[in-house]
């Protein structure tokens, strides 16, 4: 089994967060991964996405083909929709709803909405509002997670929710918590 | 013991170089190279690792620690090869003592970077063996091997990475760490001392020991090739392009493939696989070296193809994709690019003291028609982007200060430089020197955020020091002046500003401000802390 996922949002909105529960999971399990990401000057508020390939065979290329991703998970509406090159057929895109809007020329919302809703296989929540409202604004990303995760598959629920418990342990036990119930926010979302 | 981590291709590389028993870490911060000296610093106690003031300086002094013969690593992005090849080129003439690995990281595509230049012509330049790692597992392995065979030809062994590699994360098994060297300084100083008739003497050694490289090529162990009977095609796949060739699965497609992580160039390999097959596909990231030689290689009549000739991008990185069309897999695209989507380009924080400077530039600058501003390397390169589009260049470390003078000399009025606080102290003291000797009219805007900001916030060799550092240049005190880069203060700043324009001669303003993102990291790790 394997899963090209693309990890996609704005510098500073945690996607490298999701990322490492991703790889910490995965590294648990003895699953093979590979994960790109992207430093330095691309992170001041400009698009960042990270390639995270995930597989029981050997992996070669750090980088996913176009056409063959699994999944698309995005922090931004505009930025799930940039990588759709990359998505196979039966792809999956699981995204906030969420816009982040630091360009003058941001697309118009309906459209890109509109763009998104007729793909067949796409999961959309305003995760930052949802966030929020449960008092967890610093956790939006790992609600997304939540959502993300019965796509995932090669990894189960179970095996990120510990996986979120070891990243967030040196931070103390509310922060853990809070990230917890982030996650199980963003599983139970998902029918 | 064996055990296996998920590290970075940078922190494979740190790892394996603490294991390899180093003594010191010498670096100046870079993208794609700046995780593997914070690695070492988090990580590594024993080994020397503060921040170096640029990569001469970096690359002199490991040079140093391995003339006391101790095992050093310099680690760098491709640019600062530039700034350090005095060193570098001429440690190839002296030789090593403990063993010494020059770490070049390079950004094929310019993802952070002002050019995409290949370093391997750097090793090739001075000699040297070249080892690229396509994988994490290998930078890992290859830091013992590599430090074995520094200290076994006596030379230095240069290192090249591209950022596909250096930031991307993968398990690596780890090994058993190796001790230090003992001090052990070289007595010899007719290899250290490059007096002509010495440097000639230890050129021809250099010369004379080109065979031995050659044959360690074609013996290593990263060197490999897997043949495909009846393969009309063979591939010489040069470090990550090994990844991106095998990705696209050659066995099945008939092709042979070469893989190349140390050179020069294994040519009787070559030759072999040439024999094989009827044309060569040469994948290499970075500029076609590689193609050039096996080209030269394999005369005229053989078919090489690659980036010269098209059958690969002749810039830019190489991906499975462009790797895939060369191959001849056909493409797979379900989805066109979608409408609703446009670039996002990085921007200065939002809080961001340089905000402030560029506002207050552009403020004043607006007033002379001929105003221009000579920008530098860093966050505040941005400036040149909507909404500010404050500077009018932007080429190396220092460059700002330099061409504002030069740009003066010829009779530009205003000539502005703007420079960060890390840059200025990397390569801006000395443009700076020459403009005060030369009584040049230029006004100099250090922009001081007390951190190396763009790379991550490492620290900055001048805090603290700028005014001492400028008035022992010789700015005179009362053309010196330190601002606070505030809204509320934007009257002051463009009054100086101003007045310092008028004044023909050097001056220098340095607005002063914590960089926004180290201020709040430290405000959270102090709420952390509670």
């Amino acid at each position: 089994m394997k899963k090209d996922i693309i990890l996609a949002g704005v510098g500073g909105q945690g996607i490298l967060t999701i990322a490492t529960i991703i790889g910490d999971a995965a590294a648990a399990a003895g699953v093979n991964l590979k994960q790109a990401e992207v430093h330095g000057m691309s992170q001041r508020g400009g698009d960042v996405q990270s390639n995270l390939r995930l597989s029981n065979d050997v992996i070669y290329s750090d980088l996913i083909k176009q056409g063959s991703a699994d999944m698309i998970i995005s922090m931004e509406p505009m930025e799930a929709l940039r990588y759709l090159p990359y998505l196979n057929d039966e792809g999956v895109v699981v995204t906030s709803s969420n816009v982040f809007k630091n360009i003058p020329n941001y697309p118009d919302g309906q459209a890109l909405m509109g763009e998104l809703e007729a793909l067949s296989r796409v999961s959309m929540l305003p995760i930052e509002d949802l966030a929020k409202q449960n008092s967890m604004p610093k956790s939006a990303n790992v609600v997304l997670l939540g959502m993300a995760a019965k796509y995932i598959e090669i990894l189960s629920p179970e095996q990120l929710r510990e996986s979120i418990k070891r990243v967030f342990a040196s931070k103390g036990e509310s922060v853990v918590e809070m990230n917890c119930q982030a996650f199980d926010l963003g599983l139970n979302s998902v029918k | 013991m064996i055990s296996k981590r998920l590290l970075l291709g940078d922190e494979a590389i740190a790892l394996g170089a603490v294991h390899a028993g180093i003594s010191g870490v010498y670096a100046y911060p870079g993208t794609p190279s700046t995780e593997i000296t914070e690695f070492i610093q988090a990580h590594a106690p024993e080994v020397r690792s503060r921040w170096c003031t640029n990569e001469k300086a970096a690359m002199e002094a490991a040079l140093g620690m391995s003339y006391a013969g101790k095992r050093a690593i310099v680690c760098m992005k491709h640019v600062g090869m530039n700034v350090a090849a005095d060193a570098f080129v001429n440690s190839g003439i002296t030789g090593v003592n403990g063993g010494l690995v020059v770490l070049a990281a390079d950004d094929p595509s310019m993802h952070s970077s002002q050019n995409e230049q290949d370093s391997r012509f750097y090793g090739k330049f001075a000699m040297i063996p070249i080892l690229e790692p396509s994988s994490q597992q290998e930078a890992y392995d290859m830091m013992p091997y590599a430090f074995s065979l520094s200290e076994e030809l006596k030379l230095p062994v240069l290192m090249r990475v591209v950022t596909r590699l250096a930031h991307s994360r993968a398990g690596v098994e780890v090994t058993t760490p190796l001790p230090q060297n003992a001090l052990n300084p070289d007595n010899e100083r007719t290899h250290w001392v490059l007096l002509p008739g010495n440097a000639r003497r230890q050129y021809a050694s250099l010369v004379a020991k080109q065979p031995q490289l050659q044959l360690s090529a074609e013996h290593s162990p990263y060197n490999r090739q897997h043949s495909t009977e009846g393969a009309k095609l063979g591939v010489v796949a040069c470090g990550i392009a090994y990844n991106y060739v095998m990705e696209n699965e050659p066995t099945k497609r008939g092709i042979s493939v070469l893989k190349v992580s140390q050179y020069p160039l294994p040519e009787q390999a070559i030759k072999a696989l040439a024999a094989e097959c009827d044309a060569l596909l040469v994948a290499e990231d970075g500029q076609p070296m590689a193609e050039e030689q096996i080209k030269a290689m394999l005369g005229a009549d053989y078919a090489v193809k690659g980036r010269l000739t098209g059958d690969l991008p002749r810039m830019g990185e190489l991906t499975p994709d462009n790797v895939g069309a060369a191959l001849g897999v056909e493409q797979t695209q379900n989805f066109t690019a979608a409408e609703n989507v446009v670039p996002r380009p990085p921007a200065l924080c939002q809080g961001c003291g340089h905000r402030d400077v560029y506002d207050a530039l552009n403020k004043v600058a607006a007033e002379y028609a001929d105003a221009r501003i000579f920008g530098d390397i860093g966050c505040y390169t941005l400036g040149a982007l909507p909404p500010f589009r404050a500077i009018d260049s932007c080429v190396d470390m220092g460059a700002s200060i330099t061409m504002a003078k030069g740009a003066a000399d010829a009779g530009v009025h205003p000539a502005i430089a703007v420079i960060g606080d890390s840059t200025f102290t990397h390569s801006g003291m000395t443009g700076l020197l020459d403009a005060i000797n030369d009584k040049s009219n230029i006004t100099v805007i250090i922009s001081d955020n007390l951190t190396t900001a763009m790379t991550g916030g490492q620290d900055s060799a001048g805090t603290n020091k700028f005014e001492a550092i400028c008035q022992g240049l010789g700015v005179e005190p009362e053309h010196l002046h330190v601002v606070v880069p505030l809204p509320k203060n934007m009257e002051e700043i463009t009054r100086i500003i101003r007045e310092e324009i008028e004044y023909n001669g050097v001056s220098v303003i340095i607005p002063r401000r914590e960089c926004i993102q180290t201020l709040n990291r430290k405000l959270r790790q102090k709420r952390a802390q509670k």
